[in-house]
């Protein structure tokens, strides 16, 4: 009998932070990605497989962590964090390591880290702390500095370059300030100074930025160079039909077609031996995050649990659309991986550190309101 | 306070859902678009894309046919292949070539000539074509490259047919050879709309029976669907639809005699043209100096070509098709035949020859070769001792359209048809031709005159004939006045089916027999018989062990001054002249007739007569020759003919 409390006890101690509905998604999500990471690794070796679930195993660990961790705790870390992770930038920019023609890492002693990937969670866990501190009546002057906290770290990554990160560490903190309540008319009058802007930051953009702008509108124009990347995943996405050539059955991906096809292009492997059948099971799933999510966002009982958990969520779907929207054609290149899908550690810890984030509002709310 | 806190959070948090459900509407909008994106691309243009993506993985290689053999008459093989391993290159799909070839230079040799052959194909290939860099790769060399293939991405060992001449030189000129596809080869196939047929085919015939034939010895290419990845590998084959090899050539030619025919010239020129009567199969077919195909099939070095091309002794012009030379006395026989047919002449009519033919009213006049004549000459005696004065009287009494009009029928001055393209017409003269011929020159210089008639009349002047229509026109009396057309192919074996189709059958039809009486041609079969035995060809057939008939000719290159006696010595060798000798034998039965021609060889009875009788020893009685006996003794004779 105290055997069975005994397991009760821990039981309940490992799971009263986590989230049901999210928990069963993400397992689904790992199993799929396991599968596809198998078939785009050729279908014979079980390397990269193993590796991706070592890299699930690990991220579910943080991310039980950080589920239970209280709001209260995360909002302690915010400025911590996001110094960090800002020095750790500025010494990129300073003493980074160049790897293909790219300044994103830096040699921290033990490991070599990429401190761009801090900042996608320190962003958003930083203004939200801001605006929670804020929250007696928000002024012009307090968008103001939010705005200069978002740019100066996106900037940064943007100068790596590594365009892709820094839209997604930009539009974190873009959705806690948008969901903090700014009014549209500053936010229509900033996008027309944007859309205003883009004929002088033109010229300082990279050329391969440009040229993946030029692919996007055409890829047709460069079918050996970088539009070769969006025409071959289109055409194992097209190719795979509404049920899909079935798991390593996928000619484009089997016969390497596709380029990254276990990273940023996995989603056209899984297209091309799924169907059409399977990319909606995969919106639904992601579906079911994002409405979760937002769900334990309306329902946080503080401000800065609010704006995190509707930010990260935000930032999920970014992830999820940005990619999708590049590998079937409607978006240009840029390198983010598929959401949960994507074979790669960094990713997968962060989306589940923010999984974490969201566990942890939704198990708290009562304490943090008595 | 508090009021105004909760307040501020009720409309913070109303602020904060109005933000939220805002935010889910795009992210609908989002994931729709997406959705119906992937409905765009999977369910409207499936077919295509699932057609994009068949192109990518399956790849149409061309299986090329072996090429079909040419045979011998006896089945000797002339036009054999073998396979040997080439190292080749897909160039698109190497980034530094030049690079990659130095890395290559230590597994497998590369010589500069190979290079340079290979920059030469590489500007004239289409892209995607993967193109030889080096042919018959050592086994070590296989072995060698093998293990570093990895290496060298693009780069790939196939095993290759190459075509092989066993017989070297021999028959060369009837043969060709079959070279590289060049651009106005493959404007031909594309023409003839054979490109899909000769994809991967990369040599074709290029002359001799390897260019006419080309259509029998090609075959059909097959094909291997093969899946390929990305990177251009073959990953494993599909389907396969197995080529069809070419047809074997069975020709008429008889190496062994063609081998004879040919050592009997040694180091000098001319031709040889012998043909079975009755069936018109070209039993030899001789022009020297000849070359070596070998040599053509990698592709010549410019080294041999430049030699081949400059020689003055000219080994790639074929004599017996395309050299066009005076007849000479040979012509003899087929005037007299004209003249008995038209009935100019009889058999009994006789002149006597004084030595000097001349013209009322004209200062000009004309030598026979014997000073003193040949006194009393009736027609027969006119060949059997080659009288120049009975043929310019007769000359002088017909209209040379006449003439033309005769000997056109018996095929001079027009294809003999042969099987093989290339033969020239040669110049059979007439009014029409000289004026067409001097079309520019002034009135006075475009008429006929009786002088012309005469020169023609013992086979020089214009006449121009290639020892083809010499023989044919031989072997059309010895047949006794039909005419088979020459060919070089006598059968066609089908690779397939292995089912024979003999050319024989279906050039039965193009026997033509001409309107001749047959006492007159058996009049002129006589008089060549007796050339053999009387006349001048009696020497060279002493002692033959059969029957023969002949004609001697000796035709002038040099035109030999009024009153001057021609002296073989005097002249350089390039002016001597031509000799010729045209026979058949046994002379009631004739099996083979044919054509001598020794360019500047002198007296066709010392030069060219002896020639014949080697190879009718040879053909008839098996008799290998003493070529050390046939070499003409210089100035032995002092007749021309």
């Amino acid at each position: 009998m105290n055997l069975i409390a005994a397991i009760n006890r821990v039981f309940y101690i490992l799971t009263r932070r986590l989230d049901g509905p999210l928990m069963v998604t993400i397992i689904v999500l790992a199993a799929i990605s396991l599968t596809v990471v198998f078939s785009a690794s050729g279908g014979d070796t079980f390397d990269r497989a193993a590796g991706q679930l070592r890299n699930f195993c690990v991220a579910l660990v943080v991310m039980w962590i950080v589920a239970n961790m209280s709001p209260l705790m995360l909002m302690r870390l915010a400025i911590p964090v996001f110094l960090v992770g800002l020095a750790l930038l500025i010494g990129v920019a300073v003493f980074g390591e160049t790897r293909n023609n790219a300044r994103r890492w830096l040699n921290v002693g033990m490991a070599v880290i990429q401190p761009s990937e801090i900042m996608k969670i320190a962003m958003p866990l930083l203004l939200a702390w801001y605006f929670h501190k804020r929250e007696e009546g928000l002024r012009l002057a307090d968008y103001a500095i939010a705005g200069l906290l978002l740019v100066v770290p996106s900037a940064l990554v943007m100068r790596q370059p590594d365009l892709g990160t820094a839209i997604l560490i930009f539009s974190a903190g873009f959705f806690v300030i948008f969901l903090a309540g700014i009014s549209w008319k500053i936010l229509i009058a900033a996008a027309v100074a944007a859309g205003a802007a883009i004929p002088f930051i033109w010229p300082f953009l990279h050329d391969y930025q440009k040229q993946r702008v030029y692919t996007l509108l055409d890829p047709t124009t460069d079918p050996l160079g970088a539009g070769y990347h969006i025409i071959q995943s289109t055409i194992a996405i097209g190719s795979g039909g509404l049920l899909g050539k079935g798991w390593l059955a996928g000619s484009q991906a089997q016969l390497d077609f596709i380029p990254e096809r276990s990273t940023d292009f996995i989603f056209a492997v899984y297209g091309e031996e799924f169907g059409l059948v399977g990319g909606l099971l995969l919106l639904a799933l992601y579906l079911v995050i994002i409405g979760r999510g937002l769900m334990i966002a309306m329902n946080a009982s503080t401000t800065f649990s609010r704006l995190l958990s509707g930010a990260v969520t935000l930032s999920f779907f970014t992830y999820a659309f940005v990619n999708m929207g590049m590998v079937t054609g409607i978006l240009p290149v840029v390198g983010v991986p598929l959401p949960l899908m994507s074979y790669g550690g960094t990713a997968i810890l962060s989306l589940f550190i923010g999984i974490g984030i969201l566990m942890s509002v939704s198990t708290h709310k009562q304490l943090v309101a008595t | 306070m508090i009021g105004t806190i909760i307040r501020n959070r009720e409309l913070e948090i109303n602020v904060f859902r109005s933000r939220a459900l805002f935010a889910g509407l795009v992210i609908l909008i989002a994931f729709s678009a997406v959705a119906a994106r992937l409905v765009y691309l999977q369910v409207i243009k499936r077919d295509h894309y699932h057609t994009l993506a068949e192109a990518n993985r399956i790849s149409l290689l061309p299986v090329v046919p072996n090429r079909g053999l040419i045979l011998d008459r006896h089945n000797e093989v002339l036009a054999a292949n073998y396979s040997a391993y080439t190292l080749e290159v897909m160039p698109s799909r190497v980034k530094n070539l030049d690079a990659m070839l130095e890395e290559l230079n230590a597994i497998v040799e590369i010589q500069p000539r190979d290079k340079r052959r290979f920059k030469r194909l590489l500007e004239e290939s289409k892209n995607f074509e993967s193109l030889p860099i080096r042919n018959r790769l050592t086994e070590e060399e296989v072995a060698r490259f093998a293990v570093n293939r990895y290496r060298f991405p693009g780069f790939e060992i196939r095993p290759r047919l190459f075509r092989n001449y066993p017989q070297g030189d021999v028959a060369s000129h009837a043969l060709g050879y079959i070279g590289r596809i060049n651009d106005a080869d493959l404007k031909r196939i594309e023409d003839a709309d054979l490109s899909s047929n000769y994809r991967g085919t990369d040599h074709i015939g290029k002359l001799g029976i390897e260019g006419s034939y080309e259509n029998e010895l090609h075959g059909n290419t097959g094909t291997e669907q093969m899946e390929i990845d990305a990177g251009g590998r073959a990953m494993r084959s599909l389907a396969t639809t197995a080529p069809v090899a070419g047809n074997n050539l069975t020709l008429t030619l008889d190496i062994k005699l063609q081998k004879v025919a040919e050592q009997l010239f040694g180091e000098g020129r001319g031709s040889i043209v012998a043909i079975e009567p009755a069936t018109g199969e070209i039993l030899a077919l001789v022009s020297k100096p000849g070359f070596d195909p070998n040599l053509f099939v990698d592709g010549i070095d410019p080294q041999n070509w430049d030699l081949l091309n400059t020689s003055a002794d000219r080994p790639l012009l074929n004599r017996a098709l395309r050299g066009a030379y005076p007849p000479g006395s040979t012509l003899k026989p087929f005037l007299a035949l004209s003249a008995l047919e038209s009935g100019k002449r009889t058999t009994q009519q006789s002149i006597s020859d004084p030595g000097v033919f001349r013209l009322p009213g004209v200062a000009h006049y004309w030598n026979d070769d014997k000073p003193g004549g040949h006194g009393v000459v009736d027609m027969h005696k006119s060949i059997v001792i080659s009288c120049d004065t009975y043929y310019y009287q007769l000359a002088s009494e017909t209209d040379i359209d006449d003439t033309a009009k005769f000997l056109r029928s018996l095929g001079f001055g027009t294809k003999t048809g042969i099987d093989i393209d290339g033969e020239l017409e040669g110049i059979l003269p007439s009014k029409q031709w000289k004026s067409n011929r001097f079309a520019k020159a002034t009135s006075e210089a475009r008429k006929w005159y009786v002088g012309d008639s005469i020169s023609a009349g013992i086979g020089q002047g214009y006449n121009s004939f290639t020892p083809l229509q010499l023989a044919h026109a031989t072997a059309t009396i010895a047949n006794d006045g039909v005419a088979m057309r020459p060919r070089l192919v006598r059968q066609i074996t089908d690779a397939a089916t292995g089912k024979i189709k003999s050319t024989a059958e279906a050039d039965v039809n193009k026997a033509t027999p001409l309107a001749l009486k047959t006492e007159n041609v058996a009049f002129i079969k006589a008089a060549m018989a007796a050339v053999t035995k009387d006349g001048t060809g009696a020497r060279a057939f002493a002692n033959a062990g059969y029957t023969s008939a002949g004609k001697t000719g000796t035709a002038q290159v040099y035109g030999v001054k009024r009153g001057e006696k021609y002296v073989a010595g005097r002249v350089t060798e390039k002016l001597r002249d031509h000799a010729w000798y045209i026979a058949y034998a046994p002379a009631d039965k004739p099996t083979i007739a044919l054509a001598v021609m020794v360019e500047n060889g002198g007296f066709g009875g010392a030069a060219a007569a002896p020639i014949a009788r080697a190879i009718l020893d040879f053909y008839l009685l098996g008799k290998k020759p003493d070529i050390t006996k046939i070499k003409p003794p210089e100035n032995e004779s002092d007749s021309r003919d």
